[in-house]
């Protein structure tokens, strides 16, 4: 441990923090339909997803010795702080779309980070931009397609073998369903994006010297990243779990279950056949195609083009600020102190306006009242005003969606 | 450009009929335990309904066993 200097440790408490904001974003993937269908009590949900994630990050043996997917040639001088500024880049974007309530990839905001902040350190060379596309980019426009045509013919399918039964009676059946399924996709989640972590710690200490270059992750490695994802999927990013579970379809048990099913099976197909889809956007393709998939149901496209936009926005902006973060990171201690600070701030600045509007587990199933905001800034901005949650969701004029207004009117 | 469309048409394709086939054989286990407003629910939709959610436990398991392998 001769070499562990202090940007290492930096850089590895820095990796744990984006595990954890990873944990976060992501407990609506696997819990946002079980807790809008009341399938299961928020806390509950949470704590089983959490402890869920924990075990799934010691599931696999196999470890992502290459966190970047081949996307990044790291070889060519990735150098502690390069990883550090790319990490801010993807952890600020991760703050900013929970602020707003966006359900985007974790994955891809890391991806985006760990890509800036390598053409702003070696330049545009060591990116490999056609797998960028291939792996990343392609699949983001197919994965809701996939699973959401999945879910579709799932919620069609199970409304009409189950149209002459009583719903009281289905209604433990589909609880079940829902809970399991949501089970599978919290263990596929740490298994996966646990090993993200694993990778960049390890990525980390490799290009630091402490360990040899083929070396797998030491045990306190996996331990603290399968901790530090659990304890973020514990605490909920509730405002993601609402747009995902209330904003994007109003959700009845039995589209829960097909949706649920939907991105368990996606999930699993694609890391198992080879094409891997991001998690996020195939349980938000899942929830929309479910919407459609019940007689009257509606999807509400204006919560999903914000959502779209988000995605677009995420390789772009997680680049960027990691991009900046990386040209001052690489002029010596003070650069990375002062990306150290002004990250800490912007952090507390988003946590900060997060409070003017709290969403937790006591309201998570209220209506999601900005489904009527246009873009990702002005639902910032929104969410920094405070306004009551029912009220403005029945009165907002700009807001003729009736399947909304019903929701708001039963608060 | 390294797009492995083979790849993609079979994830599609798998995800479409693995999904479709889990939820329905499920739906089916669901309605067959719970055909029961008139009192008593045949044997055989008992039976069917058990074999429903064997199949789909031993999708769980498999979907398990993916994980961990």
């Amino acid at each position: 441990m001769e070499h562990f200097t202090l940007l290492i440790g930096i850089v590895i408490v820095t990796a744990l923090v984006f595990d954890f904001t990873n944990g976060f974003h992501d407990t609506a993937n696997a819990m946002a339909t079980t807790i809008s269908t009341g399938a299961m009590k928020p806390k509950p949900a949470v704590a089983m997803s959490a402890v869920l994630n924990l075990v799934g990050a010691f599931l696999s043996v196999e470890v992502a010795t290459t966190i970047s997917k081949g996307i990044i040639d790291e070889a060519s001088g990735i150098r502690p702080e390069v990883i550090f500024a790319g990490l801010v880049g993807a952890i600020l974007w991760n703050l900013l779309t929970w602020l707003g309530g966006i359900p985007s990839s974790s994955s891809m905001a890391l991806i985006g980070g760990l890509v800036g902040a390598t053409v702003a350190a070696v330049g545009i060379g060591a990116i490999h931009l056609d797998a960028l596309i291939g792996k990343i980019i392609l699949p983001a426009f197919a994965a809701p397609v996939v699973a959401g045509l999945a879910a579709l013919f799932a919620t069609k399918l199970t409304y009409r073998l189950a149209r002459k039964a009583d719903t009281e009676r289905t209604g433990n059946g589909y609880r079940a369903g829902q809970i399991t399924s949501a089970a599978l996709v919290s263990l596929a989640h740490g298994t996966n994006d646990a090993q993200k972590t694993m990778g960049v710690m390890t990525l980390a200490l490799i290009t630091g010297g402490v360990i040899a270059p083929d070396a797998d992750p030491p045990l306190w490695v996996i331990a603290s990243a399968g901790l530090a994802i659990a304890l973020g999927t514990y605490l909920g990013g509730w405002r993601i779990i609402r747009t995902m579970g209330r904003g994007l379809t109003d959700i009845h048990p039995p589209q829960g279950f097909a949706a649920q099913t939907s991105s368990a099976v996606t999930i699993l197909a694609s890391s198992h056949l080879g094409f891997s889809l991001s998690t996020t956007q195939v349980c938000s393709g899942s929830v929309m195609g479910s919407g459609y998939g019940r007689k009257g149901g509606v999807v509400r496209w204006n919560t999903a083009y914000r959502m779209f936009a988000a995605w677009g926005l995420t390789i772009p902006a997680a680049g960027l600020v990691a991009a900046v973060a990386a040209l001052l990171a690489q002029q010596g201690d003070w650069g990375v102190t002062v990306v150290a600070v002004l990250f800490i701030a912007a952090s507390a600045a988003i946590w900060a306006a997060s409070r003017r509007q709290v969403v937790d587990h006591t309201n998570v199933n209220d209506p999601d009242d900005d489904a009527g905001q246009a873009d990702v800034v002005t639902d910032a901005v929104h969410s920094v005003s405070p306004p009551p949650a029912g009220a403005v969701a029945a009165t907002d004029p700009a807001d003729d969606d009736p399947a909304r207004q019903r929701a708001a009117s039963t608060v | 450009m390294d797009i492995d469309w083979a790849a993609l048409g079979q994830v599609f394709g798998v995800s479409l009929l693995a999904t479709v086939a889990l939820v329905g054989v499920f739906t089916l286990g669901i309605v067959g335990g719970s055909r029961r407003s008139d009192g008593t629910a045949g044997v055989a939709a008992k039976a069917g309904s058990y074999l429903a959610y064997a199949v789909c436990a031993a999708a769980v398991a498999f979907g398990i066993y993916t994980i961990a392998a």
